[in-house]
C-alpha cells in the first residue's frame, strides 16, 4: 500500500507539469468529468456537506481496516478537488489519514481552496473526511 | 469595439480608487462585484484617517473642542443625506449599521404598536433576505400573516392582483426598489399610493437604488427609507433610516443606552427626541463622517453621468452575454439597474465564478441572499455582474472573453 506521504509526492510531481493556471484547471475539470458518480442512495442530506455554494456529498466505509471515501457534487471543479483528496485519503489506515498533512495543496498552487472562508465546501469536506477516519478509528479501540 | 460618448472621464475617475490599480492573480482586478460593496475613493480614506488622526472624541457631549470639531463633522453629514435625499427635516434621518438594521428597527418598533392578530405585511417576491426575515419574526409575535407580491419570468413584480394584497388589514407594504439579484427597478411610487389609500405604510429597501440614482423621499412619499453607505463608495457599519418626522416620533425606542435618553432614574425614563431617541450608545463617528465624502464625491461624479454610463455599460454587457450560446439571462425587466444575472446551460455557477477569478474577474455567484427569487425561477443561483461609474467597456470586454473561455473549458 502507497502511503499518503507517497501519494501526494505523485501528485505535486504531476501538478508541477503544468505552466499556467488554464491547463490546471483544465487537468481538474477532467479529473472531476472522470470521477465515477456516487450512487444516489447515498445523495442524501445526511451525506451532504454545509456551507458550500455548490452540493457535495460525501461517504466513506471501513473494509479490512482501511477508509474508503466516495464524493460527488454537481460543480465540476469541486468535484475534481475532491477527486484529489479521496485519491490520496482513499484506502488508507483511519490514524494515517487523522494526522495527515495537507501541505501538498500548497506545493500544487490549490490551498485557497481549502480556505474556511472561501464558500465552497472544501474546508468542511476535509474536516468530514477527517471526522470519518476518528470516528472509524474509535470505534475500532 | 464600442466606446462611451458620456461626459464622465473614467480614467481620471479610476485614478481616485486606489483599489483598481491591485492585481488579483497577476492580473488587473476586473472588479464586477458592485452590487455586494463598491470600492472607496481616496477622500473617503482619508476622511476615515484625518478624523483618526486629527479631531477623534466622543460626540454630543463633550465641552472641549475635538468634541465640537467631532459633533459637526458628524452632523454634517446627516445634513448632507437630508439634502441628498430631498427630507424635510434633519432629524428625520437616523444613523444605523446598515440596511438590514434599518428594517430590523422599523420592524420592531412599528409592530410594536401598529400590528395586532390577523394584520398583514405585504412585501415582494424579489426581497433580499433582509427585508423578509425582519417582517417575519415580527409576524410571528404578533400573530399577523405576511404577504407576497408575485413575480414574473422576466422577474418583474406581478401587480396584476395588486388589489386583492392591498386590503385594510395591510399595515405596512414594505419593498425593495432596485432587485439585487436581478436589477429590476419596481414601481414602488405606484405601489406606496396604492397602500396609503387603505392607511398602509410604506418602506423602501433602497440598498441598491442609491448607488445608481438620485433619491427622493418627498416625490416618492414613502414613509421609511433605509440604505447602506457602503454601497455607495462609504465605509462599511454606517447606514441611513429615513423616517418621517410624525411616523418617527410616534414609534417607541429601539435600543435602550446613552445618547437615547432625555432623564433616566431607576423609576421612570423619558427618552430623547429625534434622531437620537433611535442612536442609542456611542455611534460609528468615523464611518459617518466619511459617508459624507462619499456622498459629495458622487455629487461631484453626478447622478445623471453615473446612470448615463451604467446604462451603457449594462446594455453592452447584455449584448455581448446574449450572444453567447447556451447562456440566459435572468432578470429582463424593461427598467433595471446595471446588473446582469445570468445562467449558462450544463454549467454550475460556481465554477464560473472559480475560473473567472484566475483571471482578475470579481463576479458573485449563488442565491445572492435571496433564495426565495431563486426558487420562483426554479434555480440555485446565478453569476452576477453588478457595473459602477468606474468600469470601463474595455473590462466587460475581458470579462465576455474570460467567461467564453471558462465556458469551453468546463463543457
Amino acid at each position: 500500500m502507497e502511503s499518503i506521504v507517497n501519494k501526494s509526492e505523485e501528485l505535486v510531481d504531476e501538478f508541477s507539469f503544468f505552466e499556467d493556471w488554464a491547463d490546471k484547471y483544465a487537468h481538474i475539470i477532467d479529473l472531476g468529468k472522470n470521477m465515477p458518480p456516487l450512487e444516489d442512495h447515498w445523495k442524501t442530506p445526511e451525506h451532504l456537506i454545509k456551507g458550500c455554494q455548490s452540493n457535495v456529498w460525501l461517504h466513506a466505509e471501513l473494509k479490512e481496516g482501511l477508509v474508503y471515501y466516495y464524493a460527488d457534487s454537481d460543480a465540476i471543479i469541486v468535484k475534481g478537488l475532491i477527486g484529489l483528496l479521496v485519491r490520496i485519503f482513499s484506502g488508507q489506515p483511519p490514524a494515517e489519514i487523522v494526522h495527515a498533512d495537507l501541505s501538498f495543496m500548497n506545493q500544487i498552487g490549490l490551498q485557497q481552496h481549502l480556505s474556511p472562508t472561501r464558500s465552497n465546501g472544501l474546508a468542511s469536506m476535509v474536516k468530514q473526511i477527517k471526522m470519518y477516519a476518528l470516528a472509524f478509528q474509535a470505534n475500532k479501540s | 469595439m464600442a466606446s462611451i460618448a458620456g461626459t464622465l472621464d473614467v480614467v481620471q475617475i479610476r485614478k481616485d480608487f486606489p483599489i483598481l490599480s491591485r492585481k488579483v492573480h497577476q492580473k488587473p482586478l476586473v472588479y464586477l462585484d458592485n452590487a455586494a460593496t463598491s470600492q472607496k475613493p481616496q477622500v473617503v480614506i482619508d476622511a476615515l484617517t484625518n478624523y483618526y488622526q486629527n479631531y477623534n472624541a466622543n460626540i454630543h457631549r463633550g465641552i472641549h473642542s475635538l468634541a465640537d470639531e467631532a459633533t459637526s463633522a458628524y452632523e454634517s453629514t446627516r445634513r448632507a443625506i437630508q439634502t441628498w435625499i430631498n427630507a424635510e427635516k434633519p432629524e428625520e434621518i437616523i444613523f444605523t449599521r446598515g440596511t438590514t438594521e434599518g428594517i430590523n428597527l422599523i420592524a420592531y418598533s412599528f409592530s410594536q404598536i401598529n400590528l395586532a392578530k390577523g394584520d398583514e405585511i405585504l412585501i415582494s417576491g424579489l426581497e433580499h433576505h433582509s427585508n423578509i426575515v425582519p417582517w417575519q419574526m415580527a409576524c410571528e409575535r404578533h400573530g399577523a400573516h405576511l404577504k407576497v407580491i408575485p413575480i414574473n419570468t422576466k422577474g418583474e413584480l406581478d401587480l396584476s392582483g395588486l388589489e386583492e394584497l392591498i386590503s385594510e388589514r395591510t399595515k405596512m407594504v414594505a419593498l425593495i426598489y432596485v432587485s439585487n439579484a436581478l436589477g429590476t427597478i419596481n414601481p414602488v411610487k405606484d405601489i406606496t399610493e396604492k397602500a396609503h389609500k387603505v392607511g398602509a405604510k410604506v418602506l423602501l429597501d433602497a440598498a441598491q437604488a442609491a448607488p445608481h440614482f438620485d433619491l427622493d423621499v418627498r416625490d416618492l412619499d414613502c414613509d421609511f427609507l433605509v440604505f447602506s453607505g457602503h454601497k455607495i463608495l462609504g465605509p462599511t457599519g454606517i447606514g441611513i433610516l429615513y423616517g418621517k418626522e410624525a411616523e418617527l416620533n410616534h414609534l417607541p425606542p429601539y435600543q435602550g443606552g446613552g445618547e437615547m435618553i432625555a432623564e433616566v432614574s431607576f423609576e421612570h425614563t423619558t427618552y430623547n427626541v429625534l434622531p437620537y431617541k433611535f442612536e442609542a450608545g456611542t455611534p460609528n463617528i468615523a464611518d459617518t463622517i466619511a459617508l459624507k465624502a462619499a456622498i459629495e464625491y458622487m455629487q461631484t461624479i453626478g447622478f445623471d453621468a453615473i446612470a448615463q454610463h451604467e446604462n451603457e455599460l449594462l446594455s453592452y454587457a447584455t449584448r455581448q452575454l446574449t450572444a453567447i450560446d447556451g447562456l440566459r439571462l435572468i432578470g429582463t425587466a424593461e427598467k433595471k439597474a446595471s446588473v446582469a444575472s445570468f445562467v449558462v446551460e450544463g454549467v454550475h455557477h460556481q465554477d464560473l465564478g472559480i475560473l473567472l477569478d484566475q483571471d482578475g474577474i470579481a463576479i458573485r455567484t449563488g442565491h445572492h441572499c435571496a433564495q426565495p427569487i431563486m426558487s420562483q425561477l426554479g434555480l440555485k443561483g446565478t453569476c452576477r455582474a453588478s457595473f459602477a461609474f468606474y468600469n470601463t467597456l474595455e473590462e466587460i470586454e475581458f470579462f465576455i472573453h474570460s467567461l467564453r473561455k471558462a465556458i469551453s473549458m468546463l463543457r
